[in-house]
């Protein structure tokens, strides 16, 4: 009960956070960091995908009503959700039976920057290809896709160091 | 029987993936249509009144330059009025016709969502059905235009931005000639649109004023856009030109609806058909 309270919580924070800043950042007038794709990377592992992939597009689709672009931010977190249990597979190396334990926090700095790495650069991908949604102006796509990527990541390491306790 | 039960058990979650993914591509594809993006977009309810609060938190910051801009446009207005009150005491006849023939009426409305940053880009203002404004009327500022109304709810309008691939616009040149083309945006820059079409013998150069045209029911022929920054003049068969805009698209608060009280009666008369 107090995980799932615990999780909405962390949703919502991540909408708003999403809407009322980081939409309108607009660095160097055009780049933006997308750091709500944290939900997919911190989402408790489980043996059941159904909670996952269903809170991951809601959560894209609420950010597509605020920023009018129709699905596409559901689209791009949906699927980094569906392939978020392989990646871990191949990074960390857990069978089922580990998935309970696993925290990413307690992982090693490397395999965790691989992984968070992959999982941003697939999205943001995405979501450039969609929002472009044309062959022209492929070079904006990747270079949209290469400094909101850095930026995100900024984002995301900052934000767990800060807000990890010391032990 | 057997086996496809067994089918759905082994794919359940790639099949719930896939229903989703149709799901977000459904949207994604009304989206960019004009006439079909109901669903997802930020005129309803609980993403207009967060957009509102939220601006009228920023209107404090930015209340002085706004406050500059429109007494500037007051003054100009003025100086017009007078103009015309000069113009129009000369003659008594005139003010009857001028009285009775009002073509556009104005509708004031604040912007308290804008993207400019993407592709497809659109904006969000605070009135809506409850101040009669309805699909496809422009929308527009002192310094130019801004974009042509979509979709509407009771109190809020999303806006399509002359910064949106799909937008297409009439245009011409400032001046004595009335060669015109169509304005349209390539997503690369926020602050210049291009406008194509313009015939080859035009005669136009940098720096030139670039407005409405007039020739479609939205937009008031007149309306000033931006200037021309770049010409594609020579042996290419690329007309293309790009027009600087005036309006800092980034920036952006009142703003005015127009609304074209002529528009059913042009359009009966323009889709008659060929009897």
């Amino acid at each position: 009960m107090n995980k799932s309270i615990h999780q909405s919580l962390f949703f919502l924070f991540l909408l708003f956070l999403q809407v009322i800043v980081l939409n309108n950042i607009n660095f160097f007038g055009y780049i933006n960091p997308y750091l709500y794709i944290v939900f997919v990377f911190l989402y408790p592992l489980k043996e059941n995908k159904f909670s996952l992939l269903f809170y991951s597009f809601i959560l894209g689709l609420s950010i597509d009503f605020f920023s009018d672009s129709g699905g596409i931010h559901a689209f791009s977190t949906l699927f980094i959700a569906y392939i978020r249990l392989f990646f871990i597979k191949v990074y960390f190396r857990k069978t089922p039976l580990d998935y309970p334990f696993f925290k990413l926090k307690s992982e090693s700095f490397g395999k965790v920057f691989n992984f968070t790495i992959t999982l941003t650069i697939i999205h943001h991908l995405i979501y450039f290809s969609f929002a472009n949604f044309s062959f022209q102006n492929l070079s904006i796509v990747f270079l949209n896709t290469l400094f909101s990527s850095i930026f995100t990541l900024i984002l995301f390491f900052l934000g767990t160091y800060i807000f990890t306790k010391k032990e | 029987m057997q086996q496809i039960i067994y089918f759905f058990q082994k794919f359940k979650y790639f099949l719930f993936f896939l229903l989703l993914e149709f799901i977000a591509l459904l949207f994604i594809f009304n989206n960019l249509n004009f006439h079909k993006s109901k669903y997802i977009n930020s005129a309803n309810r609980i993403t207009g009144s967060l957009n509102t609060s939220l601006s009228n938190f920023s209107d404090y910051i930015e209340l002085k330059s706004k406050n500059e801009l429109l007494s500037e446009e007051n003054t100009k207005l003025r100086n017009r009025l007078e103009k015309n009150r000069f113009l129009l005491s000369k003659d008594s006849t005139i003010i009857d016709t001028a009285k009775y023939s009002q073509k556009y009426t104005f509708t004031q409305a604040k912007i308290i969502n804008n993207n400019y940053s993407k592709q497809f880009n659109f904006l969000t203002i605070d009135k809506g059905e409850s101040a009669e404004i309805e699909s496809e009327m422009a929308v527009i500022n002192s310094l130019g235009i801004i974009g042509i109304t979509e979709n509407t709810s009771k109190n809020y309008t999303r806006v399509q931005s002359i910064l949106n691939k799909n937008s297409k616009i009439n245009a011409r040149l400032k001046g004595n000639s009335t060669y015109f083309g169509t304005l349209k945006w390539n997503s690369n820059d926020y602050n210049t649109v291009q406008l194509h079409d313009i015939p080859r013998q035009a005669p136009l150069k940098i720096g030139d004023t670039v407005e409405t045209g007039g020739k479609s029911t939205i937009f008031p022929e007149g309306i000033p856009i931006g200037i021309i920054s770049k010409t594609n003049q020579g042996n290419t068969a690329n007309s293309e030109l790009e027009i600087q805009l005036f309006n800092d698209m980034s920036n952006l608060r009142n703003v005015y609806v127009i609304k074209n009280l002529h528009k059913i009666e042009i359009q009966s008369l323009e889709n008659m058909g060929n009897e």
